[in-house]
Parts: structure tokens; C-alpha cells; sequence
């Protein structure tokens, strides 16, 4: 139960794009089609539940123990961008397929700031192991749940007649605005 | 030289100014700038790691070999980050504490890594200082103005201080009865008014 509730806040309540604002470079870049959208999803969930676990480990097993903790951010960022690295090898040599859906979009993902801020919020929030790999596993479905209905949303943006100071980014804030309003529902349920 | 140095510092006010015009780094922006006060303290932890990487960057730019250049960039941007942590948890805890997870998430802002890679990776060290300062300065700018908008409408009143310095208190600016927008101190708002400030800026041409 208490992970269905952790899941549940993670997806809608603390959603990662829209009420925690991690992330919205890649929120606002790749969704301008639905195709580049659903590959940046597929990319974080797999991204996001490896690092938020290989660095819930690095943190109470060797930084916590040897008193590092203050290592945390440098640690944190080598590990992903090398996961990352590692990750595009292996899927490059054994999943072909896998590989190729996913494409440009793995290298961008070190820089994605919901990998790394949810690494950290993990430690923050004193979750143990458990609870961090469902609360990544959350926020990554969340962040891909609110890319793609964005991206779903923009493309019909794309038809529209839009002033010209309003076009492009300007808009997209804007019904990221409208986005977030919605989402905002959710508050108070868990 | 002195001149183009004006220019490079100048370049990062107005022409090439984050995240309005470089759009950059937006989730500082939109994350932190629920008030001034706070806008202006993550303006100016930025400044400090964009200085300091990009001089750095700039002295190391012959020893780093361009293969593993970005890797290099990150481990430099981290220390700088790591730094500005302990200084701010030593000096400027309740700051701290209010920005929260966005500090060290300066390591990823991709403005700073961006300047690196663009700029200080080909200049010699006094431009990429000035580029470095004039784009931190800009942002600094940028989120102290969406941050006193947001203020403003959200409470109705300015207040807070600089890293414990300069403090300012304006109560009421629009008169007592005014009732506060709370839509602007929220997540929605943050979007919305970044948008529209956005689309003002679009309407001013830039030579």
C-alpha cells in the first residue's frame, strides 16, 4: 500500500516536469513531435531506475560509511554520465532495436536535470532502498506520462494560428502553464 | 583588447541574455523564482560557478584533450558546484535550505556547460572570464526580475535581502486593499509568466 501511495504522489502529485520543474529542457525540446517525445520517455524511464538505484547505493554504502557525503554532487553526475556511456554500449551491441528507438536521445539524458534531481531528492528524503527505486520508478513515468500528452498537444499547437512574439517557446510555456493547472488537481489526494 | 572585453561582458545583459534569449537552464528559473530574494541568491551561486569554470575551462583548454573534453567540463563545473554548497550551508543556511535540491543541480544547468563548450574551450582566460561574468549576470537579471514579477503579484510586496546584505522592504505596493494572485506564486504561474515575459521580449527586436 505504501508503495502504490509513492507511486501514485510521484506520477500526478510531485509530478517531476510540472510541479517540481526538473527537467524542462528536454520537456520543451523534444516535444515538438510525438515520435521524439515517446523515444526521450522511453530513454528516462530506463535511465532514471538505474541511477536512482546505482546512486542510492554509492551514497549509504561507500560515501555514508567513509563519512564523503559532501562528494555527493561530483559523485552522483560521474555516475550517471558514465552509466549512461555504458548503458549505449551494451544496448548498442546486444539490443540493436532497442538501440536505435532510443537513439540521440541516451547522450542528452546526462544532462538532463530529472536524472540527477531525483538522485538527490532520493537521498534527501532519507528513502531506503526500496522506496527509491519505486519513487524513481515514479518519477519517471511521470515525466513521461506529461511529455507525452504535451507532445500530443503541440503538434495540434503547430496547426494553429499563433501571434508571432507568441510562437514557438513562448507558447509552449504557456500551455505547460495550462498543463500544470490540471495536474495541480491532484493535490491533497495522498 | 579592453574593448572586446566590454563587448563579451555586455553580449550577456542584452543580445545573448539566458534564458530569454539563449534558451537555457530553464529549470532554475522556473523553480526558484517564488521570490526575489531567491532569484537573486541562485542568479548569483551561477555567476560564481559560470566564473570560475569558464576561467578554469579556459586556462586548461591545451591540456584537455578534446575526446574526453566534456567529461573534463563536468568534473570542473562539480567541484566549483561543491564548493558553492559548503560556502552557502556555512554562510547563507536558510537560502540554502529554500533553494534546496536546485543547488546542486547547478552541475547540469546546461548554460554552464553550454558557455564552457561554446565559449571559454577556444578563448584565452580574460574573455572567457568576461563572457562567463556577463552571461552569470544576465541570468542573475533575468531571475531577479521573474522572481520580483512573481513576488509581486503572489504577496503584494517586495521583501528579503541579498546573501544577508543590502535588505529591502517594500509592504503593499499596490495598496492595502489588493488581493494577492496566488495563481503567481505557484507551479502554473511560474510557466505562464515566463511565457509571456518571453513573448515581451520577442516583441522588442534585437540588432
Amino acid at each position: 500500500m505504501e508503495y502504490i501511495e509513492l507511486i501514485v504522489a510521484t506520477i500526478f502529485v510531485n509530478n517531476i516536469l510540472l510541479a517540481q520543474f526538473l527537467g524542462n529542457c528536454p520537456f520543451l525540446g523534444t516535444s515538438k513531435k510525438m515520435e521524439t517525445a515517446a523515444g526521450m520517455a522511453m530513454a528516462v524511464i530506463f535511465v532514471l531506475v538505474m541511477a536512482g538505484v546505482i546512486t542510492w547505493m554509492l551514497y549509504a554504502w561507500l560515501l555514508t560509511p567513509y563519512k564523503l557525503e559532501y562528494l555527493r554532487t561530483i559523485a552522483f553526475i560521474l555516475v550517471i554520465a558514465s552509466l549512461v556511456q555504458f548503458v549505449e554500449m551494451f544496448l548498442k551491441k546486444s539490443i540493436p532495436a532497442l538501440y536505435a528507438g532510443l537513439g540521440i536521445f541516451l547522450p542528452l539524458i546526462t544532462t538532463n536535470c530529472a536524472v540527477f534531481g531525483v538522485c538527490v531528492l532520493n537521498i534527501d528524503k532519507e528513502m531506503n532502498f526500496m522506496q527509491s527505486l519505486t519513487a524513481s520508478f515514479g518519477y519517471a513515468a511521470g515525466f513521461g506520462l506529461a511529455l507525452i500528452l504535451f507532445a500530443g498537444v503541440r503538434e495540434r499547437i503547430l496547426l494553429a494560428r499563433v501571434p508571432k512574439p507568441l510562437q514557438d517557446t513562448s507558447i509552449a510555456l504557456i500551455t505547460a502553464g495550462v498543463f500544470s493547472l490540471s495536474f495541480y488537481a491532484f493535490r491533497g489526494m495522498v | 583588447m579592453a574593448k572586446s572585453l566590454v563587448a563579451e561582458f555586455t553580449k550577456g545583459l542584452w543580445k545573448d541574455i539566458p534564458p530569454f534569449r539563449l534558451v537555457l537552464g530553464l529549470c532554475p528559473v522556473l523553480g526558484v523564482t517564488t521570490s526575489m530574494k531567491n532569484g537573486i541568491g541562485m542568479g548569483l551561486a551561477t555567476t560564481f560557478v559560470l566564473l570560475c569554470s569558464n576561467m578554469l575551462v579556459s586556462l586548461l583548454r591545451k591540456l584537455i584533450p578534446g575526446k574526453v573534453r566534456i567529461a573534463a567540463f563536468i568534473v570542473i563545473i562539480a567541484t566549483f558546484v561543491i564548493v558553492v554548497e559548503q560556502m552557502m550551508q556555512a554562510y547563507a543556511y536558510t537560502l540554502f535550505m529554500d533553494l534546496g535540491v536546485f543547488i546542486p543541480l547547478i552541475v547540469v544547468n546546461c548554460i554552464v556547460l553550454g558557455r564552457a563548450e561554446a565559449f571559454a574551450f577556444k578563448n584565452r582566460i580574460l574573455p572567457s572570464a568576461a563572457d562567463g561574468l556577463g552571461i552569470g549576470v544576465g541570468f542573475t537579471l533575468s531571475l531577479a526580475s521573474l522572481g520580483a514579477i512573481r513576488e509581486l503579484l503572489g504577496t503584494g510586496s517586495l521583501k528579503g535581502d541579498v546573501f544577508g546584505f543590502l535588505p529591502y522592504d517594500f509592504a503593499n505596493i499596490f495598496g492595502t486593499g489588493f488581493q494577492p494572485f496566488d495563481f503567481a506564486v505557484q507551479a502554473p504561474g511560474a510557466f505562464v509568466i515566463l511565457g509571456l515575459m518571453l513573448c515581451a521580449m520577442n516583441l522588442i527586436p534585437s540588432k
